[in-house]
């Protein structure tokens, strides 16, 4: 259930804003029409059947053991009764020990089965429900890298590590805790039925009478928790979502003494969770009564009528005691496995969660039949593309643009003219809404995700640095470069000196999201990362901003070389960089409204030329 | 090289911050467990009540099988009607009594345990708040997730049924060794006999199981962080086309995280797998010298079948006891990895006697001393003494190559990071002096990356100063160009940052800039604030700018020469020192390390020479 009471969806809109669509952070999968919520529950069920199908022989092999170990606990019991009634007389009567020594053998055997059992059970399940968490979770990674660019802004990383942790960790719960409970139970309430109904029928039918009684319950309970545990997913996503930006940005929150404030949403979310998750307990605790208070019931209905039967003389009074005693074993573990079903629900929910986004359509996919290309010359094509990312605001009403093969191209424009949409297209991490972009005569759409990565790499804004060392972090641009082209790139690009300077080089850890480096730093590390991979079409988008004027020189004469043989967009405020192109595009609004070369527009006197103008003013 | 592993990495041992990759001793491990007893203490009267209905509770569940079997030998083998229909009212009274107090105990007993957890939560959450970003930059955020969620988690799960469960279960064992050593206490004693080998491998358990399930639990953050950073730096995977990579990293990560949990199950399965058989066996024994002593008439039939019935009854606590064992193994390595992290002291906080000043009385004079900083795993210092005075009201620029020092150098003032060595004195005092949260209304600091959070525009502009009004906002967004802000779909009530909008670079810069403009400090630390903008905007916001810095003591890191256009002097930072110091002209006639590092002229001539 995501749907928020409207007092609490209330509070939340004033300090977290207002979002695009009420639906932004959810899986398509998780709007909450009744018509969904049941088809999840079916998608859940899919994805809990092709989690168990693998291990198919290894469950009924675990089965096996279960039924193995019912046996014996069902055999402990009637080797006492059979000791007493035989062993005793046969010693007493004829000093006859072999009885005696059998029981004895049999309870030795009975204790080494039962080891055996519980042994093989613990590794054995332990063995088959990590293989199938590992598997699980691999999916949902590789699913979450699948997934466009779009929808983790929607969904947000936090909603991505609540997925990947707090609901693996509800699933993990209950394949390590009570599956084998379940099982045994189920398998004793059978057991103890038959033996029931074997002992006195009519008895065993008045006991069964509470059989609807507890259906009942168990489908008030699955009714009303289905809704509760569901709630308490989202309640601790959302937690987790606050917490990992809050921890992510705890700087800022220090510098500006937001603590306090920071605290009391944390607390407004703590507290949100707190009930939803106790929700589904308090009702797993109304449960537990009811079950007990049903237990008990039974046996008042049983003694009654079984005492009236008895006074009848239809009944034994052994037969009503062995009864009774039977009644006992078969509530008992019900009762101990009610509260298994607490965890049973919270997994089942967190499997929900997973299946959505499992079920999530890829928006930019993989092509079905894929077109390679052989000899890239790295050639660009706009064909009347059109895109938006609202449906009110276009950003391109329908660009055509060719960028010959080794052209180096600067787009400039003010903001929301286009141009980190342009790169955004060529690097496919949208598709256009409408007309096609295409290398070298050949839609993007179908490439392969590994030909296009090739060809095309993007340097973002954002200059994200991953935990590890600097070396590990250039060689993502070509995984397996040795160390000598590591270094070669951080030299081409003028950022040995400085990461030589560090105490242990290239091997320096640069810490959480690259903590240790400047801003600058961090910008020289990726640009070392983008010169390695070594592409046919490189996209900069403001790329050296960080930069200083020494560095960024060493950068514009890097890139002189890099960029001579290959195609280049390149976006930058910094007239220096628009400066080595070829070719300048002035956007406004999506539409191109100068073309040509630097010098050229220049010369031109448009806009261009204008800005030419300041940027010259400001270096003096 | 060691390509295949980006995981936290293995720093050097003086790094006493890194997060402990050893299992804690089993002492201190139940020490930190018992310390939880902190958030215990506000629910003490509840919990007294809780114990007391678990107690009542386990009281009338063993209280109705006795008056069972009283019913079947009394009124049913008298065949007396009445006094059927009289015990059987008493059960379902009774019946009726344990099942409410089931559902209320069970009931109690989760909703403060919640509560508890909520509150341990809350507490985690407000120590990490204080902690420095040096222990910020350290720990993966996956593995303090996993301390605020799962570990939290788990103490609480055993608090609200492990722990109950094993009292309870102790409890029943008491009892029936009880009944079972007054019925014949020589078959008694080889119960207990049974209780040797119980106890061995329990030990034995105990030494194996802590620091398998501790290395599980650290593996499960590590594999939480991979999913973390994996989802954070989607872009850049994307941009290199590197998903596969990272899936084969995460693929590895997990694999990790499924063998120590195999390896932790392998350690329960080997003791657990006793505790049933021994207890098995247990009855055997009874059952062959009990048969030896009825057929030698030392004990009646009778009391050896309510003897093994009862030794039955005891089969369950036992089987049970292995889990609760490996529960409350789990809770002790959890509450270990969360104090872990409450016992990191705060490197940066109050000294005692630290003094309040108040914001109209600052003159906002900087002083820095001989200010040394360097990383504790790094030898070389990257501030060596920097001397700096900026007198109140002045706007000086730090100018200095990549990787020079000068973010380093704009963290200190508002204590982001102690220097370590010399001083930094706010007119006169030692900032180290001051009151933390007073230094920090006095002194502000706006990041060059800005961090927005996922809320609403109005919300991140007020960052800094709740009490903000419109008035006040408009004119932040005016002196940053921000105004860009009203064209959003809900205006300042659009919720932007990562769940939001994206913005720009240029506009989230310029948030970040009207953000630090509406606190309106005695200081105002700027780390190269208009990297992002345009030409045309730079200027706008410039001249904007200028009005404000008049007003207030401000350091601004500047990489551009029309930045330094802001100040009214420049120091460069040059070798860990200042190397000069003094006006944009002076210094670019005097010192070629600053036309080095900040001269329009290369910036043309670059151009030229590209262009060329």
């Amino acid at each position: 259930m995501t749907v928020m009471p409207a007092k609490q969806a209330d509070k939340h809109v004033s300090w977290r804003g207002q979002a695009e669509s009420a639906e932004a952070d959810r899986t398509s999968a998780e709007v909450d029409d009744a018509a969904s919520i049941k088809e999840l529950r079916s998608q859940s069920r899919k994805l809990l059947g092709s989690m168990i199908r693998p291990h198919k022989k290894a469950i009924a092999f675990l089965c096996g053991i279960l039924l193995v170990q019912n046996f014996t606990s069902m055999a402990t019991p009637l080797l006492v009764m059979f000791g007493i009634d035989n062993a005793i007389p046969a010693i007493r009567d004829r000093g006859d020990y072999s009885v005696l020594i059998g029981i004895a053998v049999a309870f030795a055997v009975v204790s080494v089965v039962k080891y055996v059992c519980v042994r093989l059970y613990i590794a054995q399940s332990a063995k088959v429900g990590n293989a199938m968490l590992f598997a699980l979770r691999n999916r949902v990674f590789r699913k979450f890298q699948d997934l466009s660019v779009s929808f983790h802004e929607r969904f947000t990383s936090g909603r991505v590590t609540a997925r990947q942790s707090s609901d693996m960790e509800s699933i993990r719960e209950m394949t390590e805790n009570g599956v084998d409970d379940l099982v045994l139970a189920g398998l004793n309430v059978i057991t103890i039925t038959v033996v029931m109904l074997v002992i006195d029928p009519r008895l065993a039918a008045v006991t069964l009478l509470t059989f609807p009684l507890m259906i009942l319950l168990g489908r008030w309970f699955n009714k009303v928790s289905t809704l509760a545990y569901r709630r308490a997913r989202e309640t601790v996503a959302l937690l987790i979502v606050y917490f990992v930006e809050s921890m992510g940005g705890v700087r800022a929150v220090q510098a500006y003494r937001r603590e306090e404030r920071d605290r009391e949403l944390f607390a407004g979310l703590n507290t949100d969770n707190r009930f939803a998750q106790a929700k589904g307990h308090q009702q797993n605790a109304v449960m537990s009564g009811g079950m007990r208070g049903i237990g008990h019931l039974a046996t008042v209905v049983v003694l009654v009528f079984g005492g009236w039967q008895v006074m009848q003389g239809n009944t034994e009074v052994g037969v009503l005691a062995a009864f009774l005693l039977y009644m006992k074993r078969f509530f008992d573990p019900l009762n101990e496995l009610v509260q298994f079903y607490n965890v049973l629900q919270s997994a089942t929910s967190a499997l929900e969660k997973i299946s959505g986004v499992l079920d999530e359509k890829v928006e930019v996919a993989e092509p079905e039949e894929p077109r390679s290309i052989d000899h890239p010359r790295g050639e660009l094509r706009f064909d009347n593309v059109r895109f938006q990312y609202r449906e009110d605001q276009v950003v391109l009403p329908g660009l055509d643009l060719r960028i010959p093969g080794g052209q180096t191209m600067a787009l400039v424009g003010a903001t929301g003219a286009g141009k980190t949409t342009i790169a955004k297209l060529v690097s496919r991490f949208y598709d256009p809404k409408a007309g096609t972009v295409s290398l070298d005569g050949v839609d993007l759409r179908d490439l392969t995700e590994r030909d296009l990565r090739e060809n095309i790499v993007m340097i973002t804004q954002e200059n994200f640095l991953f935990n590890g060392t600097i070396a590990e972090n250039i060689e993502l641009g070509k995984p397996g470069a040795g160390r000598e082209r590591i270094i070669e790139a951080a030299k081409v690009v003028g950022a040995h000196e400085f990461i030589d300077a560090l105490p242990e080089g290239y091997d320096t850890h640069v810490r959480k999201r690259g903590g240790r480096l400047s801003a600058g730093q961090r910008q020289l590390v990726v640009f070392a990362r983008a010169f390695l991979a070594d592409p046919r079409v490189l996209i900069l988008d403001e790329a050296t901003s960080s930069l200083d004027i020494p560095s960024e020189r060493l950068v514009q004469r890097a890139l002189r070389t890099i960029l001579a043989d290959r195609t280049a967009i390149i976006i930058a405020h910094r007239l220096s960089t628009v400066e080595i192109a070829d070719r300048v595009l002035v956007l406004e609004h999506g539409r191109i409204i100068e073309d040509g070369h630097p010098n050229e527009l220049i010369d031109h006197g448009g806009e261009y030329a204008t800005l030419h103008r300041q940027w010259e003013d400001s270096l003096v | 090289m060691g390509s295949e592993r980006l995981k936290t990495p293995e720093l050097s041992e003086t790094d006493d911050l890194e997060p402990q990759r050893s299992a804690p001793a089993r002492t201190t491990a139940l020490t930190n467990l018992w310390r939880i007893k902190k958030y215990l203490y506000p629910y003490r009267f509840r919990l007294a009540l809780l114990w007391t209905m678990v107690l009542l509770n386990i009281a009338s569940g063993l209280a109705i099988p006795p008056l069972v079997g009283r019913a079947i030998d009394g009124p049913i083998a008298d065949r007396d009607m009445r006094g059927l229909w009289i015990i059987v009212g008493f059960i379902a009274l009774l019946g009726a009594a344990d099942a409410i107090l089931q559902l209320s105990r069970r009931y109690m007993q989760t909703t403060t345990a919640m509560a508890i957890e909520a509150d341990m939560r809350a507490g985690l959450y407000e120590h990490l708040q204080r902690l420095h970003t040096g222990f910020h930059d350290r720990w993966q955020t996956g593995q303090l997730l996993a301390r605020v969620t799962s570990d939290l988690g788990m103490i609480r799960r055993f608090f609200a049924g492990g722990l109950v469960f094993a009292i309870t279960s102790i409890g029943m064992i008491l009892i029936i060794m009880g009944q079972l050593v007054f019925i014949e206490w020589r078959l008694a004693l080889i119960v207990a006999a049974s209780a040797v080998p119980l106890f061995l491998i329990g030990r034995k358990f105990f030494k194996g199981y802590l620091p398998a399930a501790r290395s599980e639990q650290d593996q499960s953050g590590e594999v939480s962080s991979a999913a973390e950073e994996s989802a954070l730096g989607i872009r850049a995977i994307k941009a290199l086309g590197r998903g596969p990579l990272m899936a084969a990293r995460f693929e590895k990560e997990a694999a990790e995280l499924r063998d120590r949990g195999i390896n932790k199950s392998l350690i329960a399965s080997r003791s657990w797998s006793g505790y049933d058989a021994i207890a098995t066996a247990a009855i055997g024994a009874v059952l062959v010298f009990g048969s030896v002593m009825v057929a030698e008439g030392r004990m009646t039939v009778g009391d050896l079948t309510a003897f093994v019935m009862l030794q039955l009854a005891l089969l369950w606590p036992i089987e049970a006891s292995g889990w609760v064992m490996a529960h409350g193994n789990e809770a002790m390595t959890a509450a270990d990895r969360v104090y872990e992290v409450f016992d990191t002291e705060p490197a940066i906080k109050d000294r005692p006697g630290a003094k309040a000043i108040d914001r109209s009385e600052v003159r906002g004079e900087l002083v820095f001393e001989d200010v040394r900083f360097g990383y504790e795993d790094d030898s070389r210092d990257i501030l060596r003494g920097v001397d700096l005075r900026v007198k109140p009201g002045e706007t000086v620029a730090i100018a200095g190559k990549t990787g020079s020092g000068k973010s380093t150098l704009v963290s200190l003032p508002s204590r982001l990071n102690d220097p370590t060595g010399g001083r930094i004195l706010l007119d006169g005092t030692d900032i180290r002096d001051l009151r933390l949260a007073n230094l920090r209304s006095v002194v502000t600091t706006a990041f060059e990356e800005a961090t927005l959070f996922s809320m609403s525009v109005r919300e991140n502009l007020a960052l800094g100063r709740p009490d903000a009004d419109e008035a006040d906002l408009e004119a932040a967004l005016r002196v940053a160009q921000a105004e860009f802000v009203h064209d959003l779909p809900y205006g300042l009530d659009t919720r932007i940052g990562e769940q939001g909008l994206s913005l720009s670079g240029g506009q989230r810069q310029r948030l970040a800039l009207a953000r630090a403009v509406v606190v309106r400090p005695a200081v105002l630390v700027l780390d190269d604030p208009l990297s992002a903008l345009d030409v045309h905007t730079e200027e706008l916001v410039e001249r904007a700018l200028a009005q404000v810095l008049r007003e207030t003591t401000a350091l601004v890191v500047v990489h551009r020469p029309s930045t330094v256009a802001l100040a009214d002097r420049v120091a460069l930072l040059h070798e860990g020192r200042i190397a000069a110091f003094g006006k944009h002209s002076e210094l670019m006639a005097q010192s070629p390390e600053y036309v080095d590092v900040l001269s329009a002229e290369f910036e043309r001539s670059t151009v030229e020479e590209v262009s060329a």
